[in-house]
C-alpha cells in the first residue's frame, strides 16, 4: 500500500497539466486562450500551495506521517505550477519582449508580488533533498518557512489583479490565512 | 486606404442571415450602405481589422450584473427581459421624454457601424454594431445651456441580474460622458450587432457604445439618460477613483495601475497571435483628438 503512495500523488497531481495540455492542442481555450492558461496555471499554483502548507496540520490532527511524506512533492508540484504560470507569460504572452515585462514587474504590484513568490521558491526547490536537510539541519526549517511569505504574496497576487472584490481570490486568502493561523496556535499549546 | 469588403471577412453563413434579416425586419438598403465602413478608422492594419466572430462577441463578455465570469453573461442573461423597455431621458433638457424601446426603433434608423472595442484589460474585438448617433436622441429633449454631462444609468433589477445580489459595483450601473463626447457623432446608440437584435449578453434592448474609450464606459441596458450640469461619479470611478477616471481614453501611454495599456490582445486570434500596439484614442484620433486639445491627458485619465 505504502508503495503506492507517492506514485499515485504524483499521477493525481500531474492532471491539471494533462488537461492544460489537452485544451491547448485541442483549441479548447475558448477566445482568450493565453489568458486562459495564465489563470489555470496559476489557480492551480494556488491550489498546490493550500495543499502543501495543509500536510503538516494534517499530520498534527491526525497522527499519520503519512502527509509529511507526501509533502515535498506537493510542494515541488507548486513550484511546476508557478514556473508554467511564468513562463506563460514570459514566453507565450509578451514573447519575450523584455521591456514591457520589466516595466510590469515594478510598477504592477501584483506583478511584483507574483515574480518575487516565484523567486522565492527557487531556494526551496535547491533545498529539498533529503542531504540538503542533512546539511542545512536546523536551518532547513528556518529556511522553509518562506512558504508561509510565498502563500501569502501568491494570494496577494491574485487579490489584486482581481477589478474589483471577487469572491475565489478572497476565498484563497482565508483559507492560506487560516492554514497559517493554524501553526501560530500549535506552536502556543507546544 | 484599405477598404474591406463586408461580404470577405464575414463568415458566409452569417452574411447570409443577414441578409434575411435585414429583409425580415426592413432595415432598408441604406443601412448596408459601404459608406457606414469608414467608421473604422482605416489607420489600422488589416489584420487588426478583421471581425471578431460572432461567437465570441456573444460568449465572451464583461457585463457584472450577470456575473463576473466572461462566460457567465451568456449563461445567465438568456431569460432576461427587455420588453417592455422604457427609456427616460430627462435632467436639464426643455423637453424630458419617456421612450418606449419600440418608439425609439420607428423613430431612429439603425446603421451598421464597425468598430474596435478595447476592454481596459487588454484585449479587443471588433464589432459590426447596429446602431445610430446619440446625438440624435439627444435632439429630441433640446438640451438647456445647463447640461455640461450625460449621465447614463443602466437597470437595477436584481431578481433577474443574479450579479446585481453582490456589491460587486455600486448597482445599478452609472457612466457618463462631457456634452460634446455624448454629441459626437461617433458616440453611437447600439441596438444589435451582425444586423442581429441585439443579445442579452451584449446589453440588450439598448446600450451606448463610445469607440475610443475603454468598453467600461459604454453602458449596457440603459433605462436613464440624464443631463446634467455636474460630472458624474460613474461606478467604477465610485469603485476606485484611483483606477478609472472619468474620461477613460484609450491611451497606450497611461498605464492603468493594473495592466500596461500599450499593447493589447485580439480576441478570437488563438494562442500563438501577438499582442498588437494599442492605438491613441484606439484608433479614432483623427475623430475625437481635438475633444480633448490642451487637456493633459495623464491627469485626465
Amino acid at each position: 500500500m505504502k508503495r503506492y503512495l507517492k506514485p499515485s500523488v504524483f499521477l493525481l497531481s500531474v492532471i491539471p497539466f494533462l488537461i492544460i495540455t489537452y485544451k491547448i492542442l485541442f483549441n479548447k481555450l475558448g477566445p482568450e486562450p493565453v489568458k486562459e492558461i495564465t489563470h489555470f496555471t496559476g489557480e492551480w499554483t494556488l491550489i498546490f500551495i493550500c495543499l502543501t502548507l495543509a500536510m503538516s496540520p494534517l499530520k498534527k490532527l491526525t497522527n499519520f506521517s503519512i502527509w509529511i511524506k507526501i509533502r515535498r512533492m506537493l510542494g515541488l508540484f507548486v513550484f511546476f505550477y508557478a514556473s508554467l504560470h511564468l513562463l506563460t507569460y514570459l514566453a507565450i504572452d509578451y514573447r519575450f519582449d523584455w521591456q514591457p515585462i520589466f516595466d510590469d514587474v515594478i510598477k504592477k504590484k501584483y506583478i511584483f508580488v507574483g515574480f518575487a513568490a516565484w523567486l522565492l521558491l527557487i531556494p526551496l526547490v535547491i533545498t529539498s533533498s533529503q542531504k540538503m536537510i542533512n546539511i542545512l539541519k536546523h536551518n532547513w526549517k528556518k529556511l522553509h518557512r518562506l512558504i508561509y511569505i510565498i502563500a501569502i504574496f501568491g494570494s496577494l497576487h491574485f487579490i489584486w489583479l482581481s477589478k474589483t472584490i471577487f469572491f475565489k481570490p478572497l476565498i484563497y486568502f482565508l483559507i492560506i490565512l487560516f492554514l497559517l493561523l493554524l501553526r501560530v496556535r500549535f506552536k502556543k499549546i507546544a | 486606404m484599405k477598404k474591406i469588403k463586408y461580404s470577405e471577412i464575414t463568415p458566409e453563413k452569417i452574411y447570409n442571415n443577414r441578409r434575411s434579416f435585414l429583409k425580415s425586419i426592413g432595415f432598408g438598403a441604406g443601412s448596408l450602405a459601404m459608406s457606414s465602413l469608414t467608421f473604422l478608422n482605416n489607420a489600422i492594419g488589416s489584420e487588426q481589422d478583421n471581425l471578431t466572430s460572432y461567437k465570441d462577441i456573444t460568449t465572451y463578455n464583461n457585463y457584472y450584473e450577470f456575473g463576473t465570469s466572461k462566460g457567465d453573461p451568456y449563461k445567465n442573461s438568456q431569460n432576461f427581459k427587455t420588453k417592455p423597455w422604457e427609456i427616460s431621458i430627462e435632467g436639464e433638457v426643455d423637453k424630458p421624454i419617456k421612450l418606449s424601446m419600440e418608439e425609439i426603433s420607428t423613430s431612429f434608423v439603425s446603421e451598421e457601424r464597425i468598430y474596435r472595442l478595447r476592454c481596459v484589460e487588454g484585449w479587443s474585438m471588433v464589432i459590426p454594431w447596429m446602431g445610430f448617433s446619440l446625438s440624435k436622441l439627444l435632439s429630441k429633449v433640446n438640451p438647456t445651456s445647463k447640461a455640461k454631462f450625460v449621465a447614463f444609468e443602466s437597470i437595477y433589477d436584481p431578481e433577474q441580474m443574479n450579479g446585481q445580489r453582490y456589491p460587486v459595483l455600486n448597482w445599478p450601473y452609472k457612466e457618463g460622458l462631457r456634452i460634446d463626447e455624448a454629441m459626437h457623432p461617433l458616440t453611437t446608440v447600439v441596438t444589435g450587432l451582425y444586423n442581429k437584435k441585439l443579445p442579452n449578453q451584449n446589453g440588450a434592448p439598448l446600450r451606448i457604445f463610445i469607440p475610443w474609450k475603454y468598453g467600461f464606459k459604454s453602458a449596457k441596458a440603459i433605462v436613464k439618460i440624464k443631463l446634467v450640469e455636474k460630472m458624474p461619479t460613474s461606478s467604477w470611478m465610485w469603485a476606485s477613483p484611483r483606477e478609472y477616471g472619468f474620461y477613460s481614453n484609450v491611451n497606450p501611454n497611461v498605464d492603468h495601475p493594473r495592466w500596461s495599456q500599450a499593447t493589447e490582445r485580439i480576441i478570437g486570434e488563438g494562442i500563438w497571435a501577438p499582442r498588437v500596439k494599442t492605438l491613441m484614442f484606439n484608433g479614432y484620433g483623427d475623430e475625437v483628438a481635438n475633444l480633448y486639445s490642451g487637456m493633459d491627458l495623464k491627469k485626465y485619465f
